[in-house]
């Protein structure tokens, strides 16, 4: 029981339609996972579930060692909290908080405010200057990186990003999978989801999810050693983050 | 951070956040009138039924109470005759006594009178007259060294008066019924004279002319001084009026009144301590002895009802009013939580947990709720003077005790109105506000 996330036979049934059907994967601490498939597949579904948004029809989710069918709504609340950093689609900024505080926000929620800990994570994402700045002035991939930011805070286990790049350009692009790059060096598991290969192209191991159905699971021949590749190309993203900023 | 986000959120959604202040303060300041007037409106009702008179009355031992009017129809005789006779009469110098007694902040009002017989007019156009002396503001040191100043006209509140009431520093100034002062031809400001029972020639004031719709428009009021010198009854008088504040009379103070000698230790204490206007009653007694006090009970009784009825719609308006306010904001906190319903499910997939979510809206919610409601409470004290005075006439107080019930109807209105806003909080899962499906 090594793997930090364990899925056997989940199904997740919505009336006469299956959304996901017998699903079983095992992902091992450090693994960076691409899901791939078309719309309507269960790839947002299956997120949902690893992140402890929502339970599967049948089937068991393992994750860290815990068996999530045997906890209480609350209790699910905590792993969530404790363990998953949630990247989305849309960002899902508080409007009415600056960078800062909708980082601080995250903390608020697991335990307690830093602010110092908070700007440290923005100038991760290379955004130490826009941190006093509402949502509305900044760009979409300035909005993703404090998303980003906001995830990482409480050093999940377990991040979960549910098409992070699908609203961005390609620089912006670049830029966040620069920054998972980072992370995955650090030794964080990671869950993708996106449409685009070039981005699947990033991780170690890529599924493909069919009408619910797993299709496909291979690993990546770049990105099954891309460990020591992405730490080196740190030094370099490092310059282009500033250099973006500039452009932003 | 909390209040960041508390205060934060505040500033959006500015108007929809003045309206939740505005209906709490429009409820508040409702219901703050009408728990002020409800908690004056003893006293007031109580004012308001003064208009039927006191409600007790003190005469002496010797004297019946419909002695009184009838002694004068022929017997001015007796009268003086028995002005030795002490039993008839109330020494004017002990009637600060009165105001001893244990209930004495519930004595409002007494006035002692004196009647007696004037001659008007020579020879066949000569006509009698009552004189009534009376106090009209009479100032009285209390051996506990306190002052009270008492006198007639709140005793005859329904009484309409041109010119100026009596005065007991105008010795000879007095109040024309209004009959009288037609059929002698008085105006404000006329001099006119009558002889006394002893024939003397006494001239007199026109201060003011009443008219109560009573026997009082045929007769003239003056001071007692005056009506003791021209009676020659130094310092005596025939009858107190007392108006009191008392509680409605219930078995006890039924069981009392008809003998308060078959109570128990401690039903007598009960009674005793109780506004019943036969306790009053009984204490006045116990302060004039050689009196008896009766009380006016149709009155009394009716007073006591009539208080408890209108404090009993009041409070059902205030609960009714409150509940409407309630109703309004549940309508905007819930539209206000569906408008964030992104906002809120993003806190929880971070972790919030549902009583964490609830805490902060209801923390929003609370805050504009007390801002509103102060501002309704200090709305509502104008409103409650504005109903003292034009529906009671006089000022209404607002007591104290009306703000711990303030924050308490805030505090109420709120969570009761926020209860379907923190339903639609627990049932809002954030999967399906967050990936916009
Ligand atoms: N709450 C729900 N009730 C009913 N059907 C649902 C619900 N949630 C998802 N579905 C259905 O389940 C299927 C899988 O949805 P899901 O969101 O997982 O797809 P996806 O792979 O994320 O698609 P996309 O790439 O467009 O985001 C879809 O057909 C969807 O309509
Ligand atoms: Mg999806």
């Amino acid at each position: 029981m090594a793997n930090i996330m364990e899925i056997q036979n989940v199904s997740k049934i919505y009336g006469p339609l299956k959304a996901l059907q017998d699903v079983s994967l095992s992902v091992p601490p450090g693994q960076w996972l691409a899901i791939m498939g078309p719309s309507g597949s269960g790839k947002t579904t299956l997120m949902n579930i690893i992140g402890c948004l929502d339970t599967p029809s049948l089937g068991e989710v393992i994750l860290d060692g815990v068996r999530l069918s045997s906890l209480k709504p609350g209790e699910l609340t905590t792993i969530r909290r404790e363990a998953i950093g949630l990247i989305f689609q849309q960002f899902h900024l508080v409007s009415y908080l600056t960078a800062l505080e909708n980082v601080m926000m995250a903390q608020f929620y697991h335990s307690l405010v830093d602010e110092g800990e908070a700007m440290e994570a923005l100038e991760r994402v290379g955004l130490s200057d826009r941190a006093r700045h509402l949502p509305r002035q900044l760009s979409g991939g300035e909005q993703q990186r404090v998303c980003i930011a906001r995830a990482l805070i409480n050093h999940p286990k377990l991040l979960l990003a549910d098409e992070p790049t699908g609203n961005l350009d390609e620089i912006n692009e670049k830029l966040v999978m620069d920054i998972l790059h980072k992370l995955r060096g650090g030794g964080s598991t990671i869950v993708l989801v996106t449409h685009a290969p070039e981005v699947a192209a990033h991780a170690d191991r890529v599924i493909v999810l069919e009408h619910g159905k797993l299709a496909e699971d291979r690993l990546n021949e770049r990105g099954g050693d891309a460990g020591p590749l992405a730490a080196a190309g740190l030094a370099e993203s490092e310059g282009e983050v500033g250099g973006a900023k500039m452009a932003s | 951070m909390f209040w960041k986000m508390v205060t934060g959120a505040l500033r959006r959604q500015k108007s929809k956040r003045l309206m939740v202040a505005l209906t709490v303060g429009l409820g508040v300041s409702l219901a703050t009138a009408m728990l002020g007037v409800m908690f004056d409106v003893g006293d007031k009702v109580n004012q308001e039924l003064k208009t039927y008179g006191a409600n007790l009355t003190v005469i002496p031992r010797g004297a019946s109470l419909a002695g009184d009017k009838y002694r004068f129809e022929g017997e001015t005789e007796d009268a003086s005759a028995g002005a030795e006779d002490a039993e008839n009469y109330l020494p004017e110098d002990e009637l600060y006594k009165i105001k001893m007694i244990f209930w004495a902040f519930n004595v409002v009002d007494f006035a002692p009178f004196l009647a007696t017989r004037l001659t008007v007019g020579e020879g066949p156009e000569a006509r009698e007259v009552v004189f009534n002396g009376t106090w009209f503001n009479k100032t009285l040191e209390l051996p506990t060294g306190d002052k009270v100043t008492t006198g007639v006209m709140p005793l005859k509140s329904w009484w309409r008066l041109e010119g100026e009431p009596g005065s007991d520093d105008h010795f000879d100034g007095v109040m024309v019924g209004r009959n009288l002062a037609a059929e002698l031809g008085l105006g404000l400001g006329s001099v006119f004279t009558a002889k006394d029972a002893s024939g003397a020639r006494r001239s007199m004031l026109t201060r003011g002319i009443i008219e109560s719709g009573g026997d009082e428009d045929d007769e003239i009021f003056g001071t007692l001084a005056f009506a003791q010198a021209a009676a020659g009854l130094p310092g005596l008088a025939q009858k107190v009026e007392v108006s009191a504040l008392t509680t409605p009379e219930n078995d006890l103070a039924r069981r009392a009144a008809a003998d308060p000698e078959s109570l128990s230790r401690l039903e007598w204490d009960a009674w005793y301590c109780t506004a019943y206007i036969s306790s009053i009653a009984y204490q006045i007694e116990e302060a004039l002895p050689g009196t008896r006090v009766k009380p006016v009970w149709r009155v009394a009784e009716s007073e006591g009802a009539i208080m408890q009825k209108t404090q009993l719609l009041i409070v059902l308006l205030t609960v009714l009013t409150l509940l409407c306010s309630a109703l309004a904001i549940s309508n905007l906190v819930t539209a206000n939580i569906m408008e964030r319903s992104v906002e809120i499910g993003l806190m929880k997939a971070l972790g919030a947990s549902n009583l964490a979510v609830s805490l902060l809206i209801l923390a929003e919610t609370l805050l504009v709720a007390f801002l509103g409601g102060f501002v309704g409470y200090l709305a509502g004290l104008g409103l409650a003077r504005f109903i003292g005075i034009s529906v009671f006439g006089s000022q209404v107080v607002v007591k104290t005790v009306v703000i711990p019930l303030a924050v308490l109807m805030v505090l109420l209105v709120t969570l009761l109105g926020s209860l379907p806003a923190l339903q639609a909080i627990l049932k809002l899962k954030p999967t399906e506000v967050l990936h916009g499906r």
